[in-house]
């Protein structure tokens, strides 16, 4: 893959995806800021939060992530056989895969997840893995759909209070109309 | 039926245990029951309508019950697999109760009958078609006859799983969403679950919050996904929080894909061998992994 940043299937509004990457300290944070200070190209729509390991990362943090409008996620560590914690990333392996499973089943797009194994030397992995997970949700559009669950502003009627009962009508009428 | 009423008041008359959890008549069909005295043993009974898995009283968390003093439990084979993943979790100490098998032969879906009445497509609870354990193994006595096989609903939850994936994403999302919607918080899934024993559910922690308390479908969407994967691997399929919940979410099916996919990835069936482990907090070094890059 070139270091062009791949725009193809970008939406006609501009729509640019807002990614979450949940990343473990040791291999993939290390892996992304190689390819920082390799000053690779790739697409800046990714925001890392860093972890201690992969088997820290709960499936909460993803689906929190969705409410707070991310479009999409990524989790990556270390490959097998790497883990700092010599297993975290075996359980993260299976609890992912589970994860995985029932949200495809419960009708979340599978490619609004990026699940990866990025070591500290693969720099350039790290920015495939970033590119590929960009134009996945790009072309995938805005996650409207979870965010559609959000609880709406659905005027709630003022407390009571003194100006309460006072209140012209129309107000009432106003908010219910907005 | 004189089986299990001997047995039970011989364990209390003994001294080997000071209750026997059961069920017993009333009138609004079959209930649990706490038997303390010798002369109460009458009570008991199994039937059909013994829907309830009653491991739900054997939740460490629930002292009231341990002050009775050693139990007696009567199980049907889908309970003692519950029996088996409390002890497997160090949840329980085998040697802390004494275990009743039943035989079983399916139960109703509904239990709320003046009378038994035999199973039939129509009434029978759909997880019992195909149960692998209508004679519990993990039990110190076995009762009752061999039964006959429960009968097949009219559509079992392995064909309403298959359907519902034939659907595309979308429809699949709007009938998720659309049930969880109705979800009224009021955690009865996981009050009745047997399995859910956390001392501080996840749902009840307010720093940070990780999950909406109000009963909107945001909050609501988070709460059913999260109590799903947590039973991942550790669900016995008793069905309760399915029966248990008000408004009808269908439970069943997400647990029985839950089933399928610890049984797909990593051959797993929950039995009631506590020593089998489960598959979450276990894991194999050449485990699938063609979902990561």
């Amino acid at each position: 893959m070139s270091d062009a940043i791949d725009t193809s299937g970008a939406a006609a509004d501009g729509f640019e995806p807002r990614i979450t990457a949940f990343v473990c300290n040791w291999c993939t944070y290390t892996g992304a800021d190689l390819a920082g200070t390799s000053r690779l190209h790739m697409a800046s729509n990714v925001r890392i939060i860093r972890l201690p390991c992969t088997g820290r990362i709960d499936p909460l943090f993803i689906i929190k992530a969705f409410e707070r409008g991310a479009d999409g996620v990524i989790v990556s560590g270390c490959h097998p056989a790497d883990c700092h914690y010599t297993s975290g990333n075996y359980h993260a392996r299976r609890r992912f895969a589970v994860f995985h499973d029932i949200m495809e089943f419960i009708g979340v797009d599978p490619r609004r997840m990026t699940f990866s194994w990025v070591s500290a030397s693969e720099g350039s992995k790290w920015r495939d893995v970033v590119n590929e997970a960009v134009t996945n949700v790009r072309a995938l559009g805005p996650f409207e759909a979870y965010r559609a669950l959000a609880p709406k502003d659905v005027g709630v009627a003022a407390p009571a209070g003194p100006g309460a009962v006072a209140a012209p009508a129309s107000a009432g009428i106003k908010a219910e109309a907005s | 039926m004189n089986e299990l009423h001997e047995l039970a008041r011989t364990l209390l008359t003994d001294g080997t245990v000071r209750v026997i959890i059961g069920w017993e008549d009333a009138r609004r069909g079959a209930r649990p029951a706490f038997i303390t005295d010798p002369a109460d043993t009458d009570k008991l009974i199994f039937d059909t309508r013994c829907v309830h898995n009653l491991v739900t009283y054997l939740n460490p968390r629930r002292d009231n019950v341990a002050e009775l003093g050693k139990i007696g439990l009567v199980v049907k084979g889908c309970d003692a697999k519950a029996v088996a993943g409390l002890l497997r979790e160090a949840q329980l100490n085998r040697d802390d109760i004494v275990l009743i098998g039943v035989r079983c032969g399916g139960v109703l879906e509904e239990s709320e009958l003046a009378e038994a009445v035999a199973l039939s497509a129509e009434n029978v609870a759909p997880r019992c078609f195909g149960c692998d354990n209508r004679e519990p193994k993990l039990v110190d006595h076995l009762l009752g006859e061999a039964q006959p096989e429960p009968p097949r609903p009219i559509m079992t939850i392995d064909e309403r799983v298959e359907a519902l994936e034939a659907r595309p994403l979308e429809e699949r999302w709007a009938f998720w969403t659309e049930q969880f919607s109705k979800c009224v918080r009021c955690y009865a899934c996981r009050q009745v679950c047997p399995l859910c024993v956390c001392e501080r559910c996840v749902a009840e922690k307010t720093r940070p919050q990780w999950i909406d308390s109000s009963a909107h479908p945001r909050g609501n969407m988070s709460w059913n996904i999260t109590r799903a994967l947590h039973l991942a691997g550790r669900c016995v399929d008793c069905g309760e929080c399915e029966r248990f919940c008000p408004v009808g979410i269908p439970l069943s099916l997400v647990n029985r894909k839950l089933q399928q996919i610890v049984s797909e990835r990593y051959g797993y069936t929950v039995s009631d061998d506590p020593e089998n482990a489960a598959p979450i907090g276990d894991y194999r070094l050449d485990d699938k992994q063609e979902f990561i890059k």
